[in-house]
């Protein structure tokens, strides 16, 4: 499998949640995924960054291209070192939430990808990892 | 601070989100749009989202709240101009914006919110419904 680009981009502010949209929609291009493709991978990333944020305290996401012979798409990665998730299957279930939203950050995110993996620890941090293949 | 500019038409509002926005300017605009509707008495209210590339959750709940608040202040509110990936992608997120009227363009948009915008000069092509005509 070949990355042919690699970007982590910093989500401290919500400015950053705009740079991370643009930044996703334009590899989401050169991976070749379709507008719909496109269109969900995009919305998923702002979801995720938006948590990152709302939730997280801040972080990263690091966003790859990948083009293999067997697959070509995006793989995002968003990371915070903020209070952690306590109860996942919870935080996975729509119209949950703790901030006043409308719970369909996560489990919206995970319908919009077709890899999702997310591991949480309470009082270190949030990691997941989605991805959308052509 | 910037701002998404408001357009008075008739006794219609329009907006027209024309590129990217941030949260903070979303919620600028949901509170901008309340209070000119109660300024101007306005009976409709566009908003134009042929612009936008993505609707996501926060965007989605936005729309609802502003068709929600404008429908207190006596104000119908329409969307329009939605992209089809984007309403794919809206349903599969779990949103359906039920309490949203949608149309897909300005015209269709403007008769459904009953609010007529540029009087025809031959009064016409006013939309139905209890529209006041001020024709000569």
């Amino acid at each position: 499998m070949s990355t042919i680009r690699d970007d982590v981009l910093p989500i401290v502010h919500s400015d950053d949640v705009v740079r991370v949209r643009q930044q996703v929609r334009t590899q989401a291009i050169a991976a070749g995924l379709g507008l719909v493709d496109q269109t969900k991978i995009v919305t998923a990333a702002s979801e995720l960054a938006r948590n990152t944020l709302d939730y997280g305290g801040g972080g990263t996401v690091r966003i790859e291209t990948i083009v293999a012979t067997s697959r070509r798409g995006v793989r995002l990665t968003f990371e915070d070192k903020g209070p952690g998730i306590a109860d996942l299957d919870q935080a996975l279930t729509d119209g949950f939430t703790t901030g006043g939203g409308l719970g369909l950050g996560l489990s919206g995110a995970r319908r919009l990808s077709n890899e999702f993996t997310i591991d949480s620890v309470v009082g270190e941090g949030t990691r997941i990892v989605i991805a959308r293949w052509k | 601070m910037e701002r998404i500019p408001i357009l008075k038409l008739g006794r219609a509002l329009l907006v027209s989100i024309q590129v990217d926005i941030h949260d903070r300017l979303a919620k600028a605009l949901e509170e901008d749009l309340s209070e000119k509707i109660v300024a101007t008495s306005a009976k409709g209210v566009m908003i134009d989202i042929s612009g936008l590339e993505i609707v996501d959750s926060f965007m989605g709940r936005m729309l609802d709240n502003i068709a929600a608040v404008s429908r207190l202040l006596d104000a119908d509110t329409v969307v329009v101009g939605m992209r089809p990936a984007v309403a794919i992608t809206l349903v599969e997120l779990g949103l359906s914006l039920t309490g949203v009227k949608t149309a897909l363009n300005v015209e269709r948009g403007m008769a459904l919110i009953g609010v007529g915008f540029i009087e025809e000069q031959d009064g016409e092509d006013a939309p139905e419904g209890d529209h006041e005509h001020h024709t000569g």
